[in-house]
């Protein structure tokens, strides 16, 4: 809410306070110390050099331009005025703007004054006249950015001559506060103003204590029924007679409200739209003479319409509440006015509204109808139900003073204020939750300060056996309920500032967890390893699913859907990391970077058959129990933490050691197993046909008999597709299916010296070499302490399909010295093992 | 071949002769000192030590001495032999130095030659500045907790005390998920861990719990609508605001040194009251030392741990959270969001590893 400190001051006493007059910024600093969220401090600007009111003498209108110009007499007061010749007694200015007339007020700036924005006025000769100033819109003079036209004052606001700097409040600031939703008072200059009377310690005046001598009541304004499922808690209306409809508002009014960034409109919407920011109450005006039979308050029915203010007619929900007439619908409660009842140009009777609506039925409305007008915001965040007689008072009251209207002796008050429950509060339990001890009067001093009626008794109503307190809360403060309440409202009242710093003993903690330590080095091993981490957006295209050349029933494209995704195309949560990493490859290509190895650790959602089923609701004024906990947690989709990579371009640079060497298949399998023995598992590496990997170069990698994830290079349809480099890689692994054991590693380090012995095997190209080496493995027998492929041959030696592998095997045994013989025949055995499973022969 | 005997004969043992000798001394040392290289003087050690040459022919001639008269010639013989020898050694030792010499400054390279024929990597800062805010609170005897991205309702808002239609819960700018009937969102916020934290956990609990979270924020400079935030929760017997702060104030100490410190302003959460907002001073804030808002915290609201079936009269606590990437911004000074986002190499580099 934005509202000038003017205003605020008004009712706030500051005559006791010492010190210097208060500036805007410590007006600010106050209220931002109770809690309110002040965005900005926007002084109003300041003018220098004569900027007077005028009055137009006479206009002339200039017709030989492209644009209307007029040329204008304006009697600026005898000190500014001509003194003698044709046109004494006014000034000659050129003015562009055409919406006002003779006799009319504005302000005029005369040459020498420098406006807002370094703006200085001159003499100067425009349009075959001498322009000898400047007839000023509101925008000029730095009230707001309104420019379709100059400034017209109301008859009366001054004389020519007078100072229009003072009449204008040029020197005023303007606060801007965010108000946080607990605090729907706040969005009323009286709330406000309580705050900071409570900020300064000084006496407060609450507005809506100002009596008005209106007759005194005397039957209905209107016959009003409510129906007790509309929710209403409280409706006030009243009846103004004889408004004199072309009555201005005052200037002072819409001084405010432009400076609170309310376009003034005309006096029954200026002193409704005065009334709301004044008290916080939402008032609503209707031309009473277009109104039907009696109002009825209730829930829309099926198939209802309503054209509201805004010219749009609306489809009714059956949870709107409306005030209806018997036409229907006049209004949607709490959100916008009917356009049939509408106070226009000739509206002379007045209905003035104040109601007190159910908030969550305002928010759902607002919502529903997409209009969060200034009235629905503070219904939602609830309204004072105690402050609605005297808005209508106020509203009624300014009508007459502006608008020689009468105000009828009717007063309809439907409803009630319901009395708010008392809280009671042990006496100390502020100094236990702040951790402090607050001086001795001074919780029932901040409660009294905040609008609480508060007894103190002697013993407390709980077991502690001290002193407890009971407050009745104002009407305007439905937020407070609970102790935990009252404690807040003296904790920030006397100053988060004076809690003092104190650090809790520490607590035996068990540290990370392992998986929390494994994913720590799993991002770790591969940084050291080359790659770097990025932190692509899982929002991903149902497109990148075909592009990918997943087949229709391929489980990743059930991926959950965003209801309001912010990109329309991008509705899915990824169920793979690989289109994030294959985005961040397309962005650092396009920037000219080639070389790439990235990484991503993170979450995928990976839902099950079907849509989720309907959540129930589960209570939050007690723990749930077991099985309905479990219910909910068993409705979300699977999440499991995954680790993807992805390489392109060199994975050696070339430099004046040699040519580099492109990333490739293998390293991407690397990175796989990397990630698996992180975690102590060796992965098993099997050849696979998996989208969106090259059907020849994709190894499935397994932990026993988990498959945990993919490695390889990308098919070149999806590289072509996504407009990736030839020949990019990628892996994913699942780390939740990886093992997570504590190393316990025991191992047996012999002293005797290894047999080295290679051997070189013509095999079928298709047999995998991984194969190879657990059948030597496995053939050798303990005695082979490791097994190492050094050479991988093809060509016509071999012959067509064939290749050779040549592996170098290290054999050694625990407790003696190995012999030769021993070891070959170990190593024969060996490839007897591996002849048999994959039909190797020796070379 | 000569052999042993008594025999005496002058033409036989003339090798023995001293001036013999000594010019086979001088010879040699002239002939080393003459070689330029280790080659060349390889070449010429066996005319010098060789078996055939004068010394050692001299020393054959011995046997054919008297044996009274071996003594005295050997004595020489060996003399000479030695002198012989030293004199290689020593060139030997000054051609090995002069080669060792050459052959480094032969090998001598350009060692401002690049050898980053594969660079490591980098972790991301939001990775690394997580890491290092739950270490802080790892060491203060806190564990680190955590929970799923796609959440449900219940957990994210209701049992967080955000009432429905309450503007609490609209302000939040929620990803919601479909069907709306499953009451599932991405989560706004880390704060459901907490809920999921006192289900799970014995009391008391202390847990920091990092993670990311997302909002219908579109991308701009200080917006993203996938951001990272850490949540601290402490729930025991006693804790109070001033341990809240006491926490805050270690924490600020932790990350940006001595000097920092903690200011609260009042806030309002749903799910805390009192509720409050940081505002952390620190040094070597961009511009200038100096205050900068830092999240959010409170007083754990009663509600919520009775949502949790903790009873609000016995237990307390309080809860903190801040946006990652908001930190990473201004502990470094950083003037875009959208760098963390977007994942071009040369901003996640920048970042290395820390230790």
């Amino acid at each position: 809410m934005r509202v000038p400190v003017s205003w605020l001051l008004e009712h706030v006493d500051l005559s006791s306070q010492e010190g210097p007059e208060l500036s805007a910024d410590a007006v600010g600093e106050a209220l931002i110390r109770v809690g309110l969220e002040v965005e900005d401090v926007v002084p109003v600007p300041t003018t220098t050099g004569p900027l007077v009111v005028g009055r137009v003498a006479s206009i002339e209108e200039l017709t030989e331009f492209k644009k209307p110009i007029r040329y204008c007499r304006v009697d600026v007061g005898p000190e500014h005025n001509e003194a003698d010749g044709d046109h004494a007694g006014t000034r000659g200015i050129v003015c562009g703007a055409t919406n006002f007339a003779e006799g009319d007020l504005v302000v005029v700036a005369l040459p020498g004054v420098v406006l807002p924005g370094d703006f200085a006025i001159a003499a100067r000769k425009t349009y075959g006249h001498v322009s000898d100033g400047m007839i000023c819109a509101l925008d000029e003079l730095g009230l707001g950015d309104d420019h379709s036209g100059i400034l017209v004052l109301p008859p009366g606001t001054a004389d020519p001559g007078d100072d229009a700097a003072e009449l204008l409040g040029l020197g005023d600031a303007v606060l801007d506060i965010a108000v946080t939703p607990d605090r729907g008072y706040c969005l009323s200059v009286r709330g406000l103003a309580r705050e900071l009377a409570c900020a300064l310690d000084a006496p407060y005046g609450d507005p809506a204590a100002l009596g008005h001598g209106l007759p005194a009541e005397d039957g209905e304004a209107w016959p009003v029924r409510l129906d007790p499922a509309s929710g209403c808690r409280r409706f006030v209306a009243r009846r103004v007679t004889d408004l004199d409809p072309t009555a201005p508002s005052p200037w002072w009014m819409r001084r405010r409200l432009l400076l609170c960034g309310v376009r003034p409109i005309s006096l029954a919407v200026d002193v409704t739209n005065y009334v709301m920011l004044e008290l916080g109450q939402p008032m609503h005006a209707y031309d009473a003479a277009t109104v039907t039979g009696d109002v009825v308050v209730r829930r829309a029915a099926a198939d209802e319409k309503i054209t509201t203010l805004d010219d749009a007619q609306r489809a009714l929900d059956v949870d709107d509440v409306v005030v209806t007439d018997d036409s229907g619908p006049i209004g949607l409660a709490g959100v916008m006015g009917g356009a049939s009842t509408e106070v226009g140009t000739g509206t002379s009777d007045v209905l003035l509204e104040a109601a007190c609506w159910d908030a969550p039925s305002v928010a759902r409305a607002a919502r529903r109808h997409r209009l969060p007008s200034e009235a629905a915001r503070r219904f939602e965040r609830e309204v004072d139900p105690g402050v609605a007689r005297a808005a209508t008072d106020r509203a009624a009251w300014l009508l007459a003073h502006y608008g020689s209207a009468t105000v009828t002796a009717g007063v309809t008050d439907e409803g009630g204020v319901p009395a708010p429950e008392p809280v009671v509060m042990a006496l100390d339990l502020p100094d236990r939750v702040a951790g402090t001890r607050y001086e001795r009067g001074a919780v029932v001093r901040r409660l009294n300060q905040i609008g609480c009626a508060v007894e103190v008794a002697a013993a407390d109503p709980g077991d502690s056996g001290g002193a407890g307190l009971r407050a009745v809360p104002p009407t305007w403060r439905p937020d407070l309920t609970r102790p935990a309440d009252l404690v807040e409202e003296v904790l920030r009242l006397e100053g988060y500032a004076g809690i003092p710093s104190e650090l809790p003993a520490a607590q035996p903690g068990t540290g990370l967890t392992l998986g929390q330590r494994r994913r720590r080095q799993v991002s770790r091993a591969l940084a050291d390893a080359g790659y770097d981490e990025v932190l692509p957006s899982p929002f991903v295209a149902p497109a990148v699913f075909d592009a990918f050349g997943l087949d229709a029933d391929d489980d990743r494209r059930n991926a959950l859907r965003l209801a309001n995704p912010l990109d329309a195309d991008r509705s899915l949560m990824a169920t793979t990391l690989l289109p994030g990493l294959l985005d961040a490859v397309v962005r650092n290509v396009s920037r000219g970077l080639r070389d790439l190895a990235l990484y991503q650790v993170g979450q995928v959602v990976r839902p099950g058959p079907g849509d989720p089923p309907a959540a129930p609701v589960l209570p939050v004024d007690h723990r749930p129990n077991a099985a309905a906990i479990a219910s909910v947690l068993e409705g979300l989709p699977a999440q499991p933490l995954r680790v993807g990579a992805v390489l392109a371009g060199a994975w050696e640079r070339a430099g004046w050691w040699g040519p580099g060497r492109a990333a490739d298949w293998a390293d991407a399998i690397e990175a796989a197993r990397l990630v698996g023995r992180v975690y102590g598992a060796e992965l098993t590496v099997a050849s696979d046909v998996h989208a969106p990997w090259h059907p020849g170069r994709c190894a499935a990698l397994w932990f026993g008999d988990v498959l945990v994830g993919h490695a390889g290079e990308l098919h070149p349809k999806v590289l072509e597709a996504l407009g990736l480099p030839a020949r990019t890689c990628a892996m994913e692994v699942e780390l939740d299916r990886l093992p997570l054991a504590e190393d316990r590693p025991v191992p047996a380090v012999s002293s005797f010296p290894p047999v080295l012995l290679d051997v070189a095997l013509v095999l079928d190209e298709a047999v995998p070499a991984a194969t190879v080496v657990s059948a030597l493995r496995d053939g050798g027998g303990d005695l082979v302490e490791d097994v190492r492929l050094f050479d991988v041959y093809a060509g016509p030696q071999v012959g067509e399909g064939k290749r050779s592998l040549a592996f170098a095997l290290r054999l050694r045994a625990p407790d003696r010295t190995l012999t030769l013989e021993e070891a070959s025949a170990r190593r024969d055995a060996a490839v007897e093992t591996a002849s048999e499973r994959v039909g190797a022969r020796l070379r | 071949m000569s052999g042993t005997n008594d025999l005496y004969d002058p033409k036989q043992v003339a090798a023995l002769d001293p001036e013999t000798l000594d010019a086979a001394r001088a010879d040699a040392s002239a002939a080393f000192a003459g070689a330029g290289t280790l080659e060349a003087l390889t070449a010429l050690k066996p005319a010098h030590l060789g078996d055939r040459s004068p010394v050692l022919t001299a020393r054959r001639e011995i046997g054919a001495l008297p044996p009274q008269a071996r003594s005295e010639s050997g004595k020489r013989v060996n003399e000479v032999r030695v002198a012989i020898q030293t004199a290689y050694d020593e060139r030997h030792e000054v051609l090995s130095a002069e080669r060792d010499e050459r052959m480094l400054a032969e090998e001598a390279v350009d060692v401002t030659l690049p050898g980053d024929r594969h660079p490591r990597g980098s972790r991301h800062p939001l990775t690394q500045l997580s890491e290092r805010i739950a270490d802080i609170f790892v060491a203060m005897g806190y564990e680190v907790a955590e929970g799923p991205e796609v959440e449900s309702e219940w957990f994210n808002f209701d049992a967080l005390n955000f009432l429905p239609d309450h503007p609490a819960r609209t302000m939040q700018d929620t990803f919601h998920v479909e069907p709306a009937e499953a009451r599932q969102v991405l989560r706004t916020h880390t704060s459901p861990v907490q809920i999921r934290a006192l289900l799970e956990r014995d009391l008391p609990v202390y847990v920091v719990c990092p993670g990311r979270t997302f909002r219908t924020d579109e991308l701009d400079a200080t917006h993203t609508p996938v951001f990272h935030q850490i949540e601290g929760l402490a729930i025991d017997k006693g804790l109070t605001m001033a341990h809240l702060k006491g926490t805050l104030d270690a924490f600020a100490r932790a990350m940006f040194g001595e000097e920092s410190t903690i200011r609260l302003r009042p806030s309002y959460f749903p799910f805390t009251e009192p509720s409050a907002e940081p505002d952390v001073w620190f040094p070597q804030k961009k511009g200038g030392a100096g205050w900068v808002e830092w999240g959010g915290c409170g007083m754990v609201d009663p509600n919520v741990l009775r949502a949790c079936g903790v009873d609000p009269d016995v237990y307390s606590g309080f809860a903190f959270g801040m946006g990652l990437e908001r930190t990473l911004m201004f502990r470094n000074g950083l003037p875009d969001m959208r760098d963390m986002v977007e994942g071009d190499v040369r901003f996640t580099s920048a970042f290395a590893v820390e230790p």
